[in-house]
């Protein structure tokens, strides 16, 4: 008969952000480990607190399922003797198996005949196979580990008991000397020692006292709690869903309660407000129905309504304190005229190897500049770019940034509107710490995308000069996120630059910097190998295929929306039945091309008028090509491109391009290789790999 | 509950959990955790459960006496216990009951926090308590000291003692605390604070302070190769408190900085060596005593 198992580990508060992927490490290495051993259940739920993570598996049979298993023995030739009798061999082989002559059967492999016997191998009781669970409680991986007291064991936190149940029987083991049992424990203040009577209880008997044990039972907790708030005093939460997450996972009872605070705190910049709550203190800020801040929060309590009214005047104690010493800072930031903070900027270091902030604010300047000059940008636009880069680093140099790290850019567009800076040099501070992670959002504005660029290039190159290169692991400086971040901003602006001249402005401003030992041709292989990459796995992430990126920038990036677009459109020419002849013919052209040794063509060279016509249509097309590409139009430069089809198809049946004559045969070469390159300009279509059905 | 009161609760609790009751260390430091007491202590593999008020000076955070949260100088109660007990998180909300803080009446949370001091080459994992929204203690396992692994693994608990009687007292500003029945913190600390604020921001004689690391620097380097590892580390306290004075008195480049920073860990480290070889060639006899 099948009976319920239970598996808990009690920690000491493990950090929230590990909780979730504990949980579903143990839910899997479970459905694992049950499958390897050949144990079937009914079903399996997974749960976890700050102070535990357990299992609980229903229908858990009582034996591993009996199989049975094919055993291969010696060749039936030498199994039996000539009288046809079984020979010792086979004798030996069947005692071996724990079965007898009667059992074997012949079956043939690779056309010799063996004999072979079916083992019948019998479950084991579950009971015994359970005290295994001790192997996956200390597989489970966290972001950060620790040891405590004399244990060697590293884990999140500090194991304090453990329960393994099966049925009613308790399933014996034991780490860093904690032996399991059938004791738990409820909620911290709230709830007492509790003794399972078996492992089914578990959610109900915890649920008594005081532990909600599924995380999603208390975020609907959570919600159903604000929403009646929000009914009652008609005010707006717009819930977070990070803050949710990290908040159902700090408590195991939660119980929400309204706090406030003084209404002459709303004249700070909201940010401020919003970060001192979420950030600081892990509070829901509070809206009206317009969307405007109240000076109201709502936090989340672990625990019951017991005297709420001390916990509530105690977090309003402390987000008071909080916001008075930011009020205290942005009122003495202001008081610094904006020249101190940016003089202050020399004094401090952006990177050992790169200087100050002051010198990184210098080569932002110069590297916003030259690419403003790229961009068809008005004069006023420019010198928007000028001035935003000059000041783009001077809120770090705030009291109010120091404190609230998060804060910087933001601060930086607030302080410079209030120094009289104009609105979109204001926002181009702000902007160009955008994008902040992979999906981020991107700048708005067309200063805060140019400073955007410029500041991660700056990073990016200068990192890579002075041999900061990120490993498979580390990457501190965030080069990966911010590579990522200057292509999302071109493909999303659509700017017709190439991404390789704007990194030519970097490369050059380093390799003329004393600071930087690196050769300008090693600095520029590491910088274009690193945006290659990244190039690659953002191609990748638009669900374009391996070999259409290689095709797309194995030459070059250059203009990345480009880039983007053509690799869109080969991704769908590859499965079309009707593209065959073309992509045939042109690869076969970048194929035989790369036997060419001169690239000039004498037209009176040619023999035939296959010839002849493939060098017309080449010139004619050649043009039609190139300026569809400058138009950065895929779909008309590859029409253009399909136009040679058939003079190419004519041209390889009449003619033999490896002709007897060296100076035909050149002069072949070099017609082809012409065409070839027009061809890879668009894309290296020899590196596709085609995938029409027929 | 004046501060007083609160120092000799957590006092006799920590006593009945067989800490020794140690005093404040006698030379200036940023944190009760630089005390040879638990610094050194927590090295090697004696037990050692100490507890101990540190008056913590931090420079950078005088304020003339005017900010109602931030001190030149502030008071932690530190409790330090190796190898970390089994219970140690009922032994110190326990201890909050000696306060007179109910966990039933308030909301308390152990949040995620790990705790680094790069100067002394030690790290640890663990939480900030959280009573009712506010840190009023850190609490921490060592991971590493002085560059060498943490084994056993020593628990620090080091309590916040204005921040908590702010609560218990139930006040706004921290010069309003009562140190004892008609004293307050403004009777006996606001002129030290304006005075250190001065002398830390306007009168530090820079050169001189500059002197004096160097003469610290070389004293402890010198004495420890003599195998003098707490005179040495009393340097070693006294190099990182002149570097904090020349920190905030903005003389100090933020490259110096860093290099500062390395040097005062490179001698940490050689002391927590130097400590731990001098411990085994005695026998680590704290050890010894245990086994009797």
């Amino acid at each position: 008969m099948a009976k319920d198992a239970l598996f808990e580990i009690g920690l000491e508060e493990l950090p929230a952000r590990f909780i979730d992927q504990a949980e579903s490490q143990l839910r899997q290495q479970t459905e694992q480990f049950l499958k390897t051993q050949r144990l079937s259940y009914t079903s399996l739920q997974s749960f976890s607190t700050p102070r535990r993570l357990a299992v609980l598996i229903q229908g858990l049979a009582e034996t591993q399922t009996t199989i049975e298993e094919e055993v291969k023995g010696p060749a039936a030739a030498i199994a039996r003797d000539d009288a046809g009798n079984w020979t010792k061999a086979a004798i030996g082989f069947t005692k071996g198996q724990g079965v007898t002559v009667d059992d074997i059967y012949e079956k043939e492999i690779k056309g010799t005949a063996y004999i072979h016997v079916k083992k019948k191998i019998e479950g084991k009781p579950t009971l015994d196979l359970l005290p295994q669970f001790e192997t996956i409680i200390t597989a489970i991986q966290f972001n950060k580990n620790m040891r405590w007291g004399e244990e060697t064991l590293r884990y999140a936190r500090p194991i304090r008991w453990l329960v393994g149940m099966y049925g009613t029987d308790v399933i014996p083991f034991n780490i860093t000397g904690v032996h399991s049992s059938n004791v738990t424990y409820g909620h911290r203040f709230l709830g007492g020692k509790i003794i399972l009577n078996e492992a089914n209880d578990y959610v109900d008997v915890l649920k008594a006292q005081y532990v909600i044990v599924d995380s999603s039972d208390r975020e609907e907790m959570i919600m159903t709690q604000i929403k009646e708030v929000a009914t009652e005093k008609g005010i707006h939460v717009p819930v977070d869903h990070d803050l949710l997450e990290e908040v159902r996972n700090l408590v195991e009872f939660p119980t929400i309660f309204v706090g406030a605070f003084d209404n002459n705190f709303l004249e700070l910049p909201a940010d401020i407000l919003i970060t001192s709550m979420k950030e600081h203190q892990r509070y829901f800020p509070v809206k009206d129905q317009d969307g405007k801040l109240l000076p109201l929060f709502i936090g989340v309590r672990n625990g019951d309504h017991h005297a709420l009214e001390t916990v509530i005047r105690g977090n309003e104690k402390v987000l008071r304190a909080r916001l008075s010493d930011a009020q205290f800072f942005y009122e003495e930031d202001q008081k610094t005229p904006l020249d101190i903070h940016l003089e202050k900027l020399d004094r401090v270091i952006f990177q050992e190897k790169l200087g100050t902030l002051a010198d990184k604010v210098v080569r932002v300047r110069h590297i916003a500049g030259k690419i403003a000059d790229k961009i068809d940008l008005t004069s006023e636009v420019q010198a928007h770019v000028e001035r935003a880069a000059h000041l783009c680093k001077f809120d770090l140099m705030t009291q109010m940034v120091n404190e609230f790290t998060e804060l910087q850019g933001v601060m930086g567009e607030d302080y410079a509107l209030k120094y009289g800076e104009h609105p979109g040099v204001a926002a181009a501070i702000r902007e160009h710490y955008l994008p902040k992670h992979a999906s981020g959002a991107l700048p708005e504005t067309v200063e805060g995308s140019v400073l955007s660029i410029a500041d991660k290039l700056d990073t990016i190159t200068g990192c890579l000069a002075v041999g900061l290169k990120p490993s498979a692991s580390q990457d501190p400086y965030g080069l990966r996120r911010q590579a990522t971040g200057i292509l999302r901003i071109l493909e999303e602006k659509g700017w017709s630059v190439e991404l390789e001249d704007l990194l030519d402005i970097a490369i050059k401003l380093y390799a003329s910097l004393d600071l930087v030992q690196m050769s300008e041709q090693h600095i520029k292989e590491e910088v274009i190998a690193f945006f290659h990459t990244r190039a690659s796995y953002l191609l990748r992430d638009h669900q374009i295929e391996q070999d259409v990126v290689h095709a797309i920038i194995h030459h070059k990036i250059g203009r990345y929306p480009y880039a983007v677009e053509r690799a869109h459109l080969l991704s769908v020419k590859r499965h079309e039945a009707s593209f065959k002849p073309t992509q045939e013919a042109l690869v076969r052209v970048l194929n035989i091309s790369k036997k060419a040794e001169t690239s000039h063509i004498d037209p009176d060279l040619f023999q035939t008028d296959s010839e002849r016509a493939l060098y017309e249509a080449f010139t004619r097309i050649s043009p039609l090509v190139q300026s569809a590409q400058e138009e950065a139009n895929a779909a008309d430069a590859l029409h253009h491109l399909e136009k040679l089809t058939e003079p190419i198809h004519h041209f390889f049946e009449q003619n033999m391009v490896m002709a007897d004559d060296a100076r035909v045969r050149k002069n072949r070469l070099a017609l082809l290789h012409a065409i070839a390159n027009v061809i890879s300009n668009y894309a290296d279509l020899s590196l596709v790999e085609w995938k029409q059905q027929f | 509950m004046n501060i007083q009161s609160m120092i000799l609760a957590l006092q006799t609790y920590w006593s009945k959990q067989n800490c020794i009751l140690m005093q404040s260390y006698d030379v200036e430091k940023g944190a009760g955790t630089m005390s040879p007491m638990t610094l050194l202590r927590s090295l090697g593999p004696e037990p050692w459960n100490v507890a101990y008020v540190e008056p913590s000076r931090r420079p950078d955070d005088g304020r003339y006496g005017q900010n109602p949260n931030r001190l030149y100088q502030h008071h932690q109660f530190q409790v330090v216990m190796k190898p970390s007990p089994d219970n140690i998180q009922e032994l110190y909300l326990d201890s909050l009951k000696a306060l007179g803080i109910d966990p039933l009446e308030h909301d308390i949370r152990f949040v995620e926090d790990n705790w680094e001091n790069p100067t002394l080459g030690a790290a640890g994992l663990g939480w900030e308590v959280w009573l009712d929204g506010m840190e009023i203690t850190q609490f921490t396992y060592f991971q590493q000291i002085g560059g060498l692994e943490a084994n056993p693994v020593s628990v620090e608990l080091t309590y916040g003692i204005e921040r908590l009687a702010s609560y218990i007292q139930d006040k706004e500003n921290v010069f309003d605390l009562e140190w004892t029945d008609g004293v307050t913190v403004k009777d006996i600390f606001l002129q030290p604070e304006y005075e250190h604020s001065v002398y830390t921001f306007e009168e530090s004689d820079a050169d001189m302070l500059f002197q004096l690391f160097l003469m610290y620097e070389k004293e402890a380097g010198r004495i420890m190769e003599k195998g003098l590892v707490f005179p040495a580390y009393d340097y070693v306290l006294k190099c990182s408190h002149t570097f904090n004075l020349l920190d905030a008195r903005g003389v100090i480049s933020v490259t110096e900085r860093t290099g500062y920073i390395s040097r005062i860990r490179q001698l940490a480290r050689r002391i927590a060596k130097a400590y731990v070889a001098e411990r085994e060639r005695l026998g680590f006899p704290m050890l010894s005593k245990e086994v009797q």
